[in-house]
């Protein structure tokens, strides 16, 4: 079966759109880092920037899924690998 | 065309990496891309930066003036952050983890002087990447030996070694991917806003600047060596 070439750059944008839901987990989860990192600053404000850098790298660590899935939109969208 | 990946450009909406000039080598086709011209200035900046901070500390003086200043402020900080994370083992590693740590944030926050960012191409993250692997294997052969090596790959049962493998080899991976994915999405985003707001867009770009060059850059900058530093401390061991 043939498919002509805008159906398939229409359903690659569709799937773009649907790789970056991926972002929804890493949104989620950076929120819990941030707000444990707010309650432990309340808990020991002394401890401020080690806690601030702790944060920051788990939620760049955390942030890699939702990156995976914009990479795969990309792909889709610029590269169009099944056109 | 003929041309790799994400060589291609778009009508008006300009992030693609672009070819300068190509050549034959071997019956390849080798493109000299925006990557590298940005790369020599990048490199440029670097080697200017550098002389001229050799220079300043030949005369170094008790009270520091303003360059001196700013350049021991620059290694009294990368200093701080080796030997926080590694502890004893840092005067080894505090020399390349300064080094990629400067080359990776001038490359990120270059983007503020109209360059395309050279770590938003997947050809310069990845040899990043594949130098952090060699260096992790290099110093679990060096200080747990073979045997260790062997030990450590089949953890807790022998046939748990494919998954182990896996994750050593995910680890060069998910490193350049983060950098690349995260440098590349602030490029994707900037270019949007200049090309569908061109008429609109006169001082908030320069926010969304300092979000995604300088505060993504340097966030994404301190992870890289971070995780580094973690994962060849991870490698070296306690004994």
């Amino acid at each position: 079966m043939e498919f002509n070439e805008s159906f398939i750059l229409g359903c690659s944008a569709i799937g773009a759109g649907l790789a970056v839901i991926a972002g929804i987990g890493p949104g989620v989860g950076q929120g819990i880092a941030a707000g444990h990192a707010a309650a432990a600053v309340g808990r020991n404000p002394g401890a401020r920037g080690d806690i601030t850098g702790t944060m920051l790298l788990g939620q760049a660590v955390a942030e890699t899924t939702g990156l995976y899935g914009l990479l795969i939109a990309m792909l889709l969208l610029f590269v169009k690998p099944l056109v | 065309m003929g041309q790799g990946i994400l060589l291609s450009s778009e009508a008006n909406l300009d992030f693609m990496v672009h070819g300068v000039f190509s050549y034959e080598l071997f019956g390849q086709t080798v493109w000299i891309t925006t990557t590298h011209v940005c790369l020599l200035i990048v490199l440029l900046v670097l080697c200017i930066f550098a002389f001229a901070a050799g220079a300043a500390m030949k005369r170094a003086t008790l009270v520091p003036g303003t360059f001196q200043n700013i350049v021991e402020l620059m290694v009294e900080m990368l200093d701080h952050m080796v030997s926080g994370t590694m502890g004893r083992h840092a005067s080894k590693f505090v020399n390349y983890i300064g080094t990629i740590f400067i080359f990776i944030f001038i490359s990120n926050i270059s983007g503020l002087l109209g360059l395309r960012p050279p770590t938003a191409d997947y050809g310069v993250t990845l040899p990043l990447g594949v130098a952090t692997f060699v260096i992790i294997f290099f110093n679990k052969i060096k200080h747990q030996k073979v045997s260790g090596f062997l030990k450590g790959l089949c953890d807790p049962w022998p046939f748990w070694a494919p998954i182990n493998i896996i994750g050593d080899v995910a680890v060069p991976i998910s490193l350049s991917l983060r950098l690349f994915a995260n440098v590349l999405s602030g490029t994707v985003m900037l270019a949007l806003v200049y090309a569908l707001l061109a008429k609109i867009a006169y001082v908030w770009p320069a926010v969304l600047h300092v979000y995604f060059d300088l505060f993504s850059g340097a966030i994404q900058t301190y992870v890289f060596c971070m995780l580094t530093m973690t994962y060849v401390a991870d490698a070296i061991g306690d004994n």
